[in-house]
């Protein structure tokens, strides 16, 4: 029975195989379970390990295993779809949560003759994992609409200032071996305050960013936690989400062409001026049977869905519209903005839960080079991802940004509740421009009009 | 520093396996599909609940009436289990979407 740890080596392969998996379309369904079994296995050898100094408690264990899935597993079976970014941060934080709870323990533990190294790691562990844990519960806030976004001039200030008190307390605690009665509780709250204010600033189009940081962050704090443990499955599980996560966010910095420094410091905001700002000109605004002619006549419609079609659930009626048009020998294609959305692929999750083949998901690249082709462009309430100040007005806060160039296509229709801004906060001047025709009201409820007019004009 | 720099040494295979795993995890997904973002994240958020193994052993080393270090592992198991389950739960309705055509 001694020998039952070599388990964990058995559910470390099982979580790298299963994240090579993850990260391809054919296996990913499989890829995804894999990881399951070698995360339910690492929890199983957990259980049946011999350890040191082992008192069982194994009935409260499972109790709290039991709960923990069935809330888990309810949650995840709930959901809305278009609900998924704020959830996968909410779950973050509670991993978070777990790493903070098990630090604080550690610490309360320590015995004289711990060493400076294993007391930093503990630290280290309960202030990333705090810094995850707050900072997702701030970010699933904002996504749900629960917290608003709150900046000021002096925020990138307080942070350094804070983060210097964090690891100050820390170095201190290191230094003095731990043994500093209310300080553990003081660093505790600190952490948790940073967590908070480091996200609160940061707004708008950079919340996908934040999130995937957030992610690799609890994974560090898993892997820190593992050496504290000395358990090899946390340390290798943790890195690897840790780096994935770090992969992820920087794609995501680089589909908006910007510096993960500039995300977290910098931060889109309404205080950035336009050097095209002021009076903009007016709207052209057009009727569901125009729009419906147009698209019907047409040779090549493209749509391009943004976070207003999440919002307004209108992936379905999209679908159906597609159907429509294209057995009247349209050819219908979807551009799709990298950081369209709240979340990287958030707008393939929703086209494919609407059962929108693959091939007519374009990615930035492929639209950019139909555009030229494309009779209609259709914008389901995107905005920030399709402005044209990226492309030429430099004093422009996304200007460098990679956009999809609808300005290329013939003729653009905007779909739109009204005249906002986007979630950015940035004048869309795509709006006013020539080409461009408004179509306001609810995504779903104009898409399902267009498509009845589609259908009527036989 | 002498001390840090003792823990280091003593500590050299693990560190040595932070490295590796750093960049295996850079390779195991430098390149993903952006369709697959989302699960991808989704998925490796759910990885990362795999601190539960230390509120697991926490709980199996605390004494029946350590009610800090047993209410701790146990909120701990809790809700990193709600990370792990709900997680891998909400990854898999995601990829059966992309399954069905």
């Amino acid at each position: 029975m001694e020998h039952l740890s070599l388990l964990y080596i058995v559910s470390t392969v099982l979580l790298i195989v299963g994240l090579r998996r993850l990260s391809s379309p054919a296996t990913a369904a499989k890829g995804n379970i894999i990881a399951a079994v070698g995360m339910g296995l690492a929890i199983l050898t957990a259980m049946v390990e011999p350890i040191e100094n082992d008192h069982g408690n194994y009935i409260l264990i499972l109790i709290a295993l039991a709960i923990g899935s069935i809330i888990g597993l309810v949650v995840a079976k709930k959901v809305e779809m278009t609900a998924i970014p704020e959830m996968v941060s909410l779950f973050n934080g509670f991993g978070g949560a777990c790493a903070v709870a098990i630090s604080m323990v550690e610490i309360s533990n320590f015995t004289a003759d711990v060493s400076k190294g294993y007391i930093a790691t503990t630290y280290l562990a309960l202030f990333i994992g705090g810094v995850a844990f707050t900072g997702s519960l701030i970010a699933y806030g904002k996504l749900s609409g629960k917290v608003k976004d709150w900046r000021s001039g002096i925020s990138s200030y307080f942070n350094l200032i804070w983060l210097a008190l964090c690891l100050g307390l820390m170095a201190y605690e290191v230094i003095m071996t731990g043994e500093i009665g209310y300080l553990p509780f003081i660093i505790l709250g600190v952490s948790l305050i940073y967590g908070f204010t480091f996200v609160l600033p940061i707004g708008g189009a950079d919340m996908p960013v934040v999130i995937s940081l957030l992610n690799a962050l609890t994974g560090v704090a898993a892997a820190l936690a593992g050496i504290v443990y000395g358990n090899m499955v946390m340390l290798l599980g943790g890195i690897l989400v840790g780096s994935s996560g770090t992969i992820l966010t920087v794609l995501m910095c680089q589909a908006m062409n910007r510096s993960l420094i500039n995300v977290i410091v910098g931060g889109f905001g309404g205080s950035s001026a336009s050097a095209a700002g002021g009076d903009q000109g007016t709207v052209k605004e057009t009727t569901a049977n125009d729009t419906a002619i147009m698209m019907r006549y047409a040779k090549n419609v493209t749509i391009i869905p943004g976070y207003g079609m999440a919002v307004a659930q209108a992936q379905k009626a999209a679908k159906e519209l597609d159907k429509s048009l294209t057995e009247r020998g349209v050819n219908v294609n979807y551009a799709i903005h990298p950081v369209a959305g709240r979340m990287p692929g958030h707008m393939n999750v929703l086209l494919a839960e609407a059962d929108v083949s693959y091939d007519k998901l374009k990615d930035l690249e492929d639209a950019n080079s139909q555009f030229p082709d494309t009779d209609v462009s259709l914008v389901v309430g995107a905005n920030d991802v399709v402005n044209p100040s990226a492309l030429d007005d430099p004093g422009s806060p996304i200007y460098g940004m990679p956009v999809l160039e609808l300005l290329n296509s013939k003729q653009v229709v905007v779909l739109k509740r009204g005249m906002s801004k986007g979630y950015s906060g940035i004048e869309n001047p795509l709006f006013f421009h020539d080409k461009t025709k408004m179509l306001f009201g609810d995504a779903k409820a104009t898409i399902e009009a267009l498509n009845d007019e589609v259908k009527s004009m036989d | 520093m002498q001390e840090i720099l003792n823990y280091l040494t003593d500590n050299v295979l693990t560190i040595n396996l932070w490295i590796i795993t750093i960049f295996l995890g850079f390779e195991v997904i430098s390149k993903v599909p952006t369709v697959l973002h989302t699960p991808l994240m989704s998925g490796s958020n759910a990885i990362s609940g795999i601190v539960i193994i230390g509120a697991i052993v926490l709980m199996r080393q605390s004494a029946s009436d350590d009610y800090v270090a047993l209410g701790a592992g146990f909120i701990g198991i809790v809700l990193a289990m709600i990370n792990v389950a709900g997680g891998h739960a909400v990854t898999n309705r995601m990829l059966e979407m992309f399954k069905k055509k």
